[in-house]
């Protein structure tokens, strides 16, 4: 949805109706003692083109399982709703938020993650295009932007500004570093240096 | 004498960024980490009856269950904002001291656990029963018992300003504006959640926090845990944003402490966008009134600006909105009064240019509705009634705001514009344009600010100060500062914050950072560069003997006489004769008296265009025009994003973030990023930022007003006048919904 119609709907739905009505909790009903989580299975995870075995409980999010179980910090958890984009990250070349994606579902697939994206020392051009324009201060988006950012370039949708400020606005950048973030991109789109494989 | 400062280099902490290396706070590793989770309350008003955590407590990887019963008793807070340089806990309440519930979302319970999913999982397994009391959460609901407000800002500024006769000037003027405005609350949302991870060795404390101040963190928690200052220590690198919310120090630092000492393992708390609807303060809802009385040539004769807005039960805490109001235009007659409801929520607090960011917007608009009230271009009426000198009579420190209209009504291409509303058109859409003064207050409230500098012989230095990046620029902006004040070349020099162990300075808040530390880091700097050119001239052997060091200069690690830059040597070549593997000095900077002979105001002019669309009020903004004199730009490549950054908070001020209370339930109607809606890349257009460069030698050494804010000040007014201009509506609310601007 563009995101002129995004605000159009929230301004239209004021005032907000409560939809999490548990404002007094009753004492639990007769139910047995559900106290253990699922239990954890060895699942493996490739990333960044190597293969770990972890053993992860169902329920970790790909993000959590990033973050706290490979030390793979470069995605970063800004809401943990699928609604700031800074947790995207490429699962079989496309773009997903690692924080709406179960790690499980993720065995047998190639993922990769901000810190997959330089050849080694040499930064990717969407990297090096982000440093020149300044497109982020604090820095906690930054990750999520350049997966999408060069991602979008590969799908092709970053012909005009329009085009690219309407694809990248699945990445929140509350410093707001919109204008420089399309500015990187524009430089790499015009340099014809774009996509995941620049650098594969 | 500079090269480095002034100049637009790249960030030196990009790579790290963009590679994903640099950690923030939630991903610093250590050995036996526990994960935190807090259960908050759901009720705004009441007691915990009864909180029952046997089914949480026998769920797999718990290791502690905290709630009143059993936390330890704290010393009491005491508000005060975290700049002053004291302990600077958010709010004079802190939660799970006795079974009291004030507002929602305070916590309840804090649940300890080896895993981070286990420990949410616990968490919602904490049964608490309320005793529900009445609250009250909006303004309307206690619009009856407002009352006026003596003091605000944890008793740092007066609530009320005034200064001649009001009520006479104001019934024989010949002109008269007299506007309301309601304001939604507001939410910070940095984009990384508060989170602090703590961990206990022998006694002592280290605290890794999501942190605008790390100073402001170790006073806040020794204060509150009754510890030496020198068992607590406080590090943090990277923080993904503040805006406000991490300039105080909110519970859940504190609480990480206490877990960490309870369970023995480090706690790493992490708190979850919903809760940091109710963690980290908020800009109050508010409502504000301003009455002006002016000539017919359009002289200002009278004002009086009224804030009324809902704090906590226990603080009077209100953002300041008269700061600029009292001062921006010369009036002889003003009054200043804030008048508070007292709330169910937390005790709110900083929000992107606090205070004056409504303030103004208030301001700004009524000079516009007095302009086109006038037939005066709102231009020549700023221009024309902008004081000489502040509230007290004293001159600016450095002022600019002329220079700023005119620069940016050129850059904007404002001259010719025809005032009439709904006089252009472009297809379905009505264009219209507005633009409003900015001011924004330079605070000097801080206690000396210190820095450290070290030169090796090698020829490389290191200069240090306890601060921490949160996305100003501030790593890049002070390497610059350490340069020039050493004389080395950039690449030589490294510049390290993070940590309490190092020289302290305050908070970076109220736009304050950049001044405060750069004139730690230039003290400091040039007192090592002073104390290695007087070993030069006192050494026998050095090409520099006897030499007035009044002549001397350094460039590139080079002692030089100035006249006569062939003769002299290298910082390496004097130190390894001396014998000096490295050389070290402090530096330290003290701001003026509270009570400088200066007007102190940072100043900038805003633009925008807009285009409306009548018939769904739908506002789109198409450009927007900055210029700004923050006095000396140590690096204008951050300085602008951090502008550009402040001018789109200004759009989604005006457009966009709003967040109400449900009375019924007294939570707030909008907890995540999908309810509470801040500017998305779709939403910023092209944004044009300019300088107007003026010299500032009252404010700190190197002239530096700070950036932070003044780019968001002003940006809502320049909006709203955009769409009066386009459609003939004046919108009295913000954000602007598009039942009030549709026709
Ligand atoms: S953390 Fe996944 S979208 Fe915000
Ligand atoms: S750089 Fe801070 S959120 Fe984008």
């Amino acid at each position: 949805m563009p995101a002129w119609a995004v605000q159009l709907i929230a301004h239209h739905v004021r005032p907000k109706i409560m939809h999490n009505d548990q404002f007094v909790a009753t004492a639990p009903p007769d139910r047995p003692p559900l106290t253990s989580g699922p239990s954890s299975l060895p699942v493996a995870l490739t990333v960044n083109g190597s293969t770990h075995v972890v053993d992860l409980e169902p329920r970790v999010s790909l993000l959590d399982a990033l973050r706290e179980h490979l030390d793979l910090t470069g995605s970063k958890k800004g809401c943990d709703q699928g609604t700031c984009g800074a947790c995207t990250v490429w699962v079989d070349g496309r773009r997903v938020l690692a924080c709406l994606s179960l790690a499980v579902t993720c065995e047998g697939r190639s993922v990769t993650t901000i810190e997959g994206l330089a050849a080694g020392e040499e930064l990717h051009p969407m990297q090096r295009a982000f440093i020149e324009c300044d497109a982020f201060q604090c820095g906690y988006c930054t990750a999520g932007q350049i997966m999408s950012a060069v991602a979008l370039l590969e799908e092709g949708n970053a012909t005009t500004d329009a085009e690219i400020a309407e694809s990248m606005s699945g990445n929140i950048c509350r410093c707001a570093a919109y204008p420089n973030i399309r500015a990187a991109i524009r430089e790499v789109r015009d340099a014809g240096e774009g996509g995941h494989r620049a650098t594969a | 004498m500079s090269s480095a400062i002034g100049s637009p280099i790249d960030r030196v902490d990009g790579p790290q960024k963009v590679t994903g290396a640099a950690r923030y706070t939630a991903e610093i590793v250590l050995p036996h980490m526990t994960y935190a989770a807090v259960v908050a309350a759901t009720v705004a008003s009441g007691r915990v009856a009864v909180i029952d955590t046997g089914r949480a407590r026998g769920a797999e990887g718990v290791l502690a269950i905290l709630t009143h019963e059993d936390l330890p008793k704290l010393a009491e807070p005491h508000l005060l904002p975290s700049l002053a340089g004291a302990a600077a806990p958010g709010q004079s309440f802190f939660p799970m001291q006795k079974d009291v519930v004030h507002y929602a979302g305070q916590p309840v319970a804090l649940v300890v656990a080896d895993s981070h999913e286990r420990a949410q999982y616990a968490a919602s397994l904490v049964e608490v029963t309320y005793e529900r009391a009445p609250s009250i959460t909006t303004i309307d609901e206690g619009r009856d018992a407002a009352y006026e407000a003596e003091r605000l800002f944890g008793g740092l500024l007066p609530a009320r300003d005034e200064r001649g006769d009001v009520d006479t000037a104001m019934a024989e003027a010949e002109v008269r504006v007299d506007v309301a405005y309601r304001f939604a609350a507001n939410h910070h949302n940095a984009i990384e959640p508060a989170a602090t991870t703590a961990v206990w060795d022998d006694g002592r404390l280290t605290i890794y926090d999501s942190t605008q101040g790390i100073r402001a963190s170790q006073l806040t928690v020794a204060q509150l845990l009754g510890m030496p200052l020198s068992d607590v220590r406080v590090i943090t690198h990277f923080v993904g944003g503040g805006f406000g919310s991490k300039a105080m120090v909110w519970p859940h630092v504190t609480l990480a402490a206490l877990a960490a000492r309870h369970v023995g393992r480090p706690v790493k708390l992490s708190l979850t966008r919903q809760q940091m609807f109710t963690s980290a303060g908020h800009r109050e809802e508010q409502e504000q009134q301003l009455a002006i009385g002016a000539t017919r040539d359009g002289r200002l004769t009278a004002m009086h600006h009224e804030k009324l807005s809902i704090t906590s039960p226990f603080d009077d805490w209100a953002e300041p909105a008269t700061g600029v109001s009292s001062q921006l235009y010369a009036c002889p007659n003003y009054r200043g009064e804030h008048r508070l409801v007292r709330g169910n929520t937390m005790t709110p607090t900083f929000t992107r240019g606090p205070g004056e960011a409504v303030g103004v917007f208030v301001l700004e608009t009524a000079m516009d509705e007095l302009a086109h009230e006038l037939g005066i271009d709102p231009l020549e009426l700023r221009v024309r009634n902008h004081a000489a000198v502040d509230g007290h009579g004293n001159p600016w420190s450095s002022d600019g705001l002329e220079e700023c209209l005119r620069h940016g009504a050129e850059l904007f291409g404002w001259a010719g514009r025809n005032p009439v509303p709904r006089s252009r058109r472009d297809g379905d859409w009505l264009i219209g344009t507005g633009m409003a003064a900015a001011a924004y207050p330079v605070p000097l409230f801080m206690p000396t600010q210190r820095a450290r500098a070290r030169l090796y012989a090698d020829g490389s230095a290191v200069v240090q100060a306890g601060t921490q990046e949160f996305g100003t620029g501030v790593l890049t902006a002070m390497t610059q500062v350490a340069a020039d004040g050493l004389g080395l070349p950039l690449g030589s020099v490294r510049f390290e914050a993070g940590d309490t162990d190092l020289p302290n300075v305050s908070s970076a808040v109220g736009s304050a950072g950049a001044g405060m530390i750069s004139a730690a880091v230039h003290a400091a700097a040039t007192a090592l560069r002073d104390q290695l050119v007087a070993t030069a001239v006192a050494d026998a052997d050095s090409p520099l003997h006897g030499a007035d060091p009044a002549t001397i200069e350094v460039r590139e690690g080079r002692i030089t006489q100035r006249e006569y830059p062939g003769v002299g040597e290298t910082y390496g070549e004097l130190m390894q004769r001396n014998r000096l593997a490295d050389a070290e000095a402090p530096g330290s900077w003290t701001p003026p008296p509270l009570d400088t002979p200066h007007g102190l105001l940072t100043f900038g002019a805003q633009f925008a265009e807009v285009a409306v669309d009548p018939e769904i009020g739908l506002v789109r903004a198409r450009r927007m025009v900055g210029v700004f004199a923050p006095g000396r730009v140590l690096n204008p490549k951050t300085a602008r994003s951090q502008l550009v950054g402040g001018m789109l908070w200004g759009l989604g001020q005006a457009l966009l973030e709003g967040n109400r209370m449900d009375p019924r339930h007294g939570r707030w109607g909008a907890t995540s990023l999908g309810e509470y809606l801040v500017p998305v890349n779709a939403d910023a257009p092209e944004v044009t930022v300019d300088f107007v460069e003026l010299t500032d030698t009252v404010v700190n050494p190197l002239g530096v007003k700070g950036v932070g804010e003044i780019g968001q000040v002003g940006v809502a007014a320049a909006i709203g006048n955009a769409v009066f201009h386009a459609t003939g509506r004046r919108v009295r609310e913000l954000p602007m919904a598009a039942e009030l601007v549709m026709d």
